[in-house]
């Protein structure tokens, strides 16, 4: 079947929040290596979309088949996938009780992928592909908000999994230290790893996007490549905002 | 004061001696039953929700001597009724039980606002890597939780401390009862039981100070 060589399949996904409904009607496919961006006013359900992809949210109705396991099946070992699909949030969310590698190390030594030694020799070799190797032995207190998002992104990456989500990563950042969190992501893009990421880095998602989603209210509304949306956005709501954030 | 001293001081310190075992096998047995209690009432499941409730209500609303009195008299009645004519339980055991229920709802209650202090992304950040909700419970969350709790759990073994005076009423031969024997036997009420409360102060003092530093490295750390 088509669907499932897709990296991530959604066909007709809603969430509910008691009455709320935040996602009415989402259907996409996202294949692999492939970066999309997700555009959107706030409330649009843009986050809400990424976490229900992990399962940080439980769909209310809808299907959502990632690498070809249904994450909306009871029987789905949803930690197994979880190993799979890394994410980075707004807000960071390092361990404050550990180290910047013990934050790495935790995953693939708890869920017994490495031997402690291995898990530090991969934990390194991270630190050092987002620049962050010499502080390694830190606590996250002691380090600046650009450098937390960095180890976020190694620590995502330590299960080394097949898909990203990034969920407003340089958001929470002071101005001048979104730069090198993109630019970290952008290795990533061009190595081919499969991301989704939510973000009002206009300019970002222009340069290193496959194709952007403009959402709202729920619905996506628009999606086509960098130049299509931001060049040439024909829904009056796509106009509206880009208006608003360029 | 110093003839009771010279000729109760074994006693008094022997009584001294119960007292702390009697805190000491309660604390133990109160942290496991608040923990289990506490992680009922933090997860979704409603059932477990309400148990923990139930349990938390139910011993807060009794007071402590009532629960006692229930345990050591009733409870044993209770079960030879029902054909175990050979079971008994000593003071004891019976008040090791009576402040391990009554200590571990409080305890529950400190761990569980300690287990909900932890923001709630670190447990998002934790079973997005793929840990499991118990090994992220016992990796990220309970690890900061505990931190927030100490200063709370301190104050809690304290009062449980001077709550082992009240299992007097059970016969238990603790600090507080021996000193209503010696008072008895003495007739020397004042010196007596300044005695005792000297010897509960300098105890707790003794156990508040080392608390105070064990509080201050631990906030140091971070």
């Amino acid at each position: 079947m088509e669907d499932n060589k897709k990296k991530v399949h959604v066909k007709n996904l809603k969430k509910n929040f008691g009455k709320l409904e935040v996602l009415k009607d989402i259907s996409i496919d996202i294949s692999e290596g492939e970066v999309v961006v997700l555009l959107g006013p706030s409330g649009s359900g843009k986050s809400t979309f990424l976490r229900c992809l992990n399962q940080l949210e439980t769909a209310t109705a809808g299907t959502i088949i990632v690498d070809g396991t249904d994450v909306t099946d009871k029987h789905t070992d949803i930690n197994k996938l979880r190993e799979n699909i890394g994410m980075v949030f707004q807000h960071f969310n390092l361990f404050p009780h550990m180290t910047v590698l013990e934050n790495i190390m935790l995953a693939p030594v708890e869920l017994k992928k490495m031997t402690k030694e291995q898990a530090r020799e991969t934990g390194m070799k991270l630190l050092k592909r987002v620049g962050m190797d010499a502080k390694s032995d830190a606590y996250p207190s002691q380090i600046s908000g650009g450098q937390k998002q960095r180890v976020a992104i190694a620590r995502a990456l330590a299960m080394n999994p097949d898909i990203m989500l990034f969920d407003e990563p340089t958001s929470a950042l002071d101005p001048e230290m979104v730069g090198e969190v993109l630019a970290v992501m952008k290795e990533l893009a061009s190595e081919g790893m499969t991301m989704i990421i939510v973000t009002h880095e206009i300019g970002f998602a222009r340069e290193v996007s496959d194709r952007i989603v403009f959402m709202d209210a729920g619905y996506i509304v628009e999606q086509g490549t960098p130049e299509e949306i931001i060049n040439h956005p024909k829904e009056e709501r796509t106009i509206d905002f880009l208006n608003k954030v360029l | 004061m110093t003839a009771i001293i010279q000729t109760y001081s074994s006693m008094l310190l022997g009584a001294l001696g119960k007292t702390i075992l009697l805190t000491t096998l309660s604390l133990v047995f109160a942290m496991v039953v608040g923990m289990i209690f506490a992680l009922m009432n933090v997860g979704k499941n409603r059932f477990f929700n309400c148990i923990g409730t139930i349990y938390v209500d139910a011993v807060r609303g009794v007071p402590l001597i009532v629960l006692a009195y229930f345990i050591f008299f009733g409870v044993p009645q209770g079960i030879k009724s029902l054909g175990f004519q050979n079971f008994r339980l000593t003071a004891l055991q019976a008040g090791t039980i009576a402040l391990a229920m009554n200590c571990g709802a409080y305890m529950a209650e400190i761990i569980r606002a300690g287990i909900e202090s932890v923001d709630k992304g670190q447990m998002e950040a934790s079973r997005s890597l793929g840990l499991s909700y118990g090994k992220s419970m016992q990796k990220v969350v309970l690890p900061q939780a505990i931190r927030t709790m100490i200063p709370s759990i301190i104050n809690q073994f304290i009062i449980t401390l001077k709550d082992t005076s009240i299992l007097s009423v059970i016969g238990f031969p603790e600090l507080t009862n021996i000193g209503k024997t010696i008072s008895g036997n003495t007739f020397k009420s004042l010196q007596t039981w300044a005695i005792v409360g000297l010897m509960y102060m300098v105890v707790i003092v003794t156990l508040s100070r080392v608390a105070k530093r064990i509080e201050r490295r631990m906030s140091r750390g971070r």
